[in-house]
């Protein structure tokens, strides 16, 4: 270890202040502290800190984010296999989905950090971890057969108009991965939705159809799938999303390191729920035609996108409300509005990253008035002084 | 009378290396010091320039620019050796050589009950023990021409290692007494002293006053959220708190005429190796209590763990400070140390880390582990605010010197040590105390 170190501090001597290379510090800095946490004291303030930094809680979320990732690789080979209808083993399966999946994992990375690397050395300030999460959420939410040169120019424009333009990591309004994910959707939408992008190289097998429970309900047809395989997720759909199981997983990871919001992940399934069991009172009786009205309201809670969407994409701190109120509210409107949009949107039945969209722009009028009760509170106390000393 | 406060949002810290409850004598000083910094908002007008000219302790060395009824006394007697100053000339220290024994101003001993309340403040003031006073709003000396709304004494202190009042004042007794009885004087309102709800002592029978007794972890015992819980700052108000050890000093002014200024410094932190509780004199010099150290492995702090300030073998302790704390300085490296549930020993607030499951007490040291970072994650100071104070939403508001909002936020309630936690908390390691302090002052000079 010490003769690792040794070989840092010979490599970044020419990165020091007043040395040729100074400008590239946060690059080089940013590739060090990977390694080790930096021997930085406490200067002013206080003097002893918390062990936690923001490396060790974005971790925490990719973490999360593995058990997703690894059975989306292996559904993603699953998929392929199950519509040609050969002989397959489970290694098979899963190389097929690494063949598809790593290097769009790799691009999004490569793309996304060149150009956090590029905005720290320009702005002089450090590399922000938040890319660690957003370049891993960025290739599970795409189809498999999206071009790599779609999910770079997707990445580059969630990274430099969704975040940098804002001032960068903490200061966005949008969650940069569903940034990408929406630019991607209203800039390419055949590669995006329909019935043949979901599933590997279906597009070349013209017999067979590869549509997502939720396309299939919008269609009118009916559902080959049960509710077992919707929750484990054997079903198409973007690349790490389909299992509620393992996505379940990951939120447990969250919530109990207490990274991601409860108050949030409850509220969103709370509110998705309510309004899942609204549409079915209505759909028994007053739109009877309706497949997605009819669908039950524990099925919607675990096909598409919504656990996957409500647990990682709705609990970014930064994008989301952050009063404790106001996660609960913010929670909530994304349940009912992602399943509203769901049903009421034929042309495209996935709602809940518009939903999501949505609510971020909202939280901070939701905080807004969570705050504005604080500061009433205040006022109140002032003015009953005045009173009282008048 | 007695209220009951119970905190529950807030930190119990354990650490390493509490002083011991022995008091021992420390050495004599060679020279003693003041630090016009400690006063935040001071600006010193010198009174004695001429170095080598005799003092007694109690005579006034400087006071404020714009007060000159707010004097800060020599705490011994001896010759003026140096006024210390930095850049633009600014006042940094002002040095007194110390004689073999002290020489006091002789004051008149007055009944604080008795007294005419005018002549009994100008009195304090005079004598040099209304600096002791601290102004909320703002932290800054006090105002004499004020009457504050309330007064308030903590003598229940919460931090991480700090100095136990209820041990210091025990043989202060009278001398406690005495000064809280001069308290309920200066004030049209109440004389509130908060104290530990668990303990017995004799500070639960203290007359005259407003008992506070108060349960939970730090900060319950930080006087800005006994205020806030039981008489909070509206606009417009002040309140005074003064430290308990300075109401002893005046509470011995009165009685006995003498400005002794007799300091209780608790020796502590796991790099202390002599962990007890030292008697000395104000701006005594921490070589006379602790023995030298290597400040590159040891960091030596003027003060507690989470509002003290840096220090040196050669300097002097702070005027307020209660403690001397050394603690290990972090200049590892941790390979990996990013990896959640790893280094497990380095004390963790959040569920990243297994450390909350350890029940021991930490070891620390001043590594900020990690660097800083633009704000990400919501929610965690909340934990550790028990004000009603939205701390992220403030700390926004002073990082944008909105003063509006600062206002509409409560600032005028809190102080910098009431966010000392929050600096220990907070993921993005953003220097919460200092983003304060930097509100705090752009709204003195905005409102005033």
């Amino acid at each position: 270890m010490n003769w690792i170190r040794k070989r840092l501090d010979k490599i970044k001597e020419p990165f020091q202040p007043g040395e040729k290379f100074e400008k590239f510090a946060p690059a080089i800095n940013a590739l060090d502290t990977f390694l080790f946490v930096p021997n930085h004291k406490t200067k002013k303030g206080a003097h002893i800190r918390d062990a936690v930094d923001l490396k060790r809680t974005m971790i925490t979320v990719v973490l999360a984010l593995v058990p997703a990732l690894l059975f989306g690789i292996w559904n993603t080979g699953y998929q392929y296999y199950k519509q040609l209808d050969v002989e397959y083993t489970f290694i098979d399966a899963f190389l097929h989905g690494a063949y598809k999946v790593v290097p769009m994992i790799i691009v999004s990375y490569a793309v996304g950090l060149g150009i956090e690397f590029a905005f720290a050395v320009k702005r002089g300030h450090e590399v922000n971890e938040g890319y660690l999460v957003t370049g891993l959420l960025i290739p599970m939410i795409m189809p498999v057969d999206i071009p790599l040169w779609m999910v770079a120019l997707s990445v580059a424009f969630a990274v430099l108009i969704g975040k940098e333009a804002f001032g960068g990591t903490g200061m966005n309004i949008l969650n940069p991965a569903l940034t990408a994910r929406a630019f991607a959707f209203f800039a390419y939408p055949t590669y995006m939705s329909g019935d043949k992008v979901w599933v590997s190289e279906a597009s070349n097998l013209s017999a067979v159809s590869g549509e997502t429970i939720l396309g299939t309900l919008a269609a009118g047809k009916s559902v080959d799938y049960n509710s077992a395989s919707m929750f484990f997720g054997t079903i198409p759909g973007s690349i790490a999303e389909t299992s509620a199981l393992l996505v379940l997983v990951g939120a447990l990871i969250l919530i109990v390191t207490k990274v991601g919001s409860w108050r949030i992940i409850a509220g969103g399934f709370i509110g998705a729920a309510i309004m899942g069991l609204i549409f079915n009172a209505l759909g028994s009786s007053v739109f009877t035609g309706n497949a997605l009205m009819n669908f039950p309201w524990y099925n919607h809670l675990i096909v598409g996108s919504i656990a996957f969407g409500v647990v990682f994409m709705a609990t970014d701190p930064v994008s989301a409300a952050q009063t404790l109120k106001g996660k609960w509210i913010y929670g909530i409107l994304i349940g009912i509005f992602g399943i509203m949009i769901r049903i009421f949107n034929p042309a495209y039945p996935e709602g809940i990253m518009l939903a999501i969209l949505l609510m971020n722009v909202f939280a901070p009028t939701i905080d807004h008035y969570v705050i504005q009760g604080n500061i009433k509170r205040r006022q109140k106390r002032l003015k009953l002084q005045t009173v009282k000393s008048s | 009378m007695a209220v009951d406060i119970k905190v529950k949002r807030g930190l119990k810290l354990k650490l390493k290396g509490e002083a011991d409850k022995k008091k021992v004598n420390a050495l004599k000083s060679k020279t003693y010091a003041i630090i016009p910094d400690n006063f935040h908002g001071l600006v010193p007008k010198i009174l004695i320039k001429k170095e080598g000219t005799p003092v007694k302790a109690g005579e006034p060395l400087f006071y404020s620019k714009y007060n000159e009824d707010t004097k800060v006394v020599s705490p011994v007697s001896g010759k003026l050796k140096e006024i210390e100053r930095g850049a633009r000339r600014r006042i940094l220290r002002v040095i007194i050589e110390a004689d073999e024994t002290f020489e006091y101003v002789e004051h008149k001993t007055i009944d604080p009950l008795k007294e005419d309340k005018a002549s009994l403040k100008k009195h304090i003031f005079n004598s040099g023990c209304g600096i002791f006073f601290k102004q909320r709003p703002y932290g800054i000396p006090v105002n004499p021409e004020d009457t504050p709304k309330a007064i308030y004494v903590s003598a229940f202190n919460t931090t991480p290692l700090g100095a136990d009042f209820e041990f210091i004042l025990e043989d202060k007794k009278e001398h406690f007494q005495n000064g809280l009885n001069a308290l309920t004087r200066l004030t049209e309102g109440k004389v509130c002293l908060g104290v530990d709800k668990k303990s017995k002592s004799f500070l639960h029978e203290m007359q005259n006053v407003e008992i506070i007794r108060v349960s939970g972890p730090h900060p319950a015992g930080n006087v800005g959220v006994q205020i806030q819980q039981t008489n909070p700052i509206n606009k417009g108000e002040k309140v005074w708190t003064i430290r308990p050890e300075d109401v002893a000093i005046l509470g011995e002014l009165l009685s006995t005429g003498k400005f002794n200024a007799e300091r209780t410094v608790a020796v502590c932190g796991s790099d202390a190796v002599d962990r007890q509780y030292f008697k000395t004199t104000i701006g005594a010099e921490i070589n006379s209590i602790i023995e030298e150290v290597d400040t590159y492995k040891t960091r030596i702090i003027s003060g507690d763990v989470l509002t003290g300030d840096k220090a040196d073998n050669g300097d002097h302790i702070n005027f307020f400070s209660n403690e001397l704390t050394l603690i290990p300085e972090g200049n590892e490296y941790r390979m990996f140390g990013w990896l959640p549930f790893k280094d497990n020993n380095i004390h963790s607030t959040h569920n990243t880390s297994l450390s909350k499951l350890l029940n021991k007490s930490f070891e620390v040291n001043t590594s900020l582990n990690g660097e800083e970072r633009a704000l990400v994650v919501t929610g965690e100071m909340e934990k550790v605010m028990p004000m009603d104070i939205m701390p992220m939403e403030l700390l926004k508001a002073c990082m944008t010197g909105n003063i509006d909002k600062m206002e509409n936020l409560g600032i005028y309630e809190v102080l910098p040590e009431d966010f000392a936690l929050v600096d220990y908390v907070n993921t993005s390691k953003v220097e919460a105390q200092e983003v304060i302090r930097q509100g705090l002052d752009l709204m003195l000079t905005e409102v005033g």
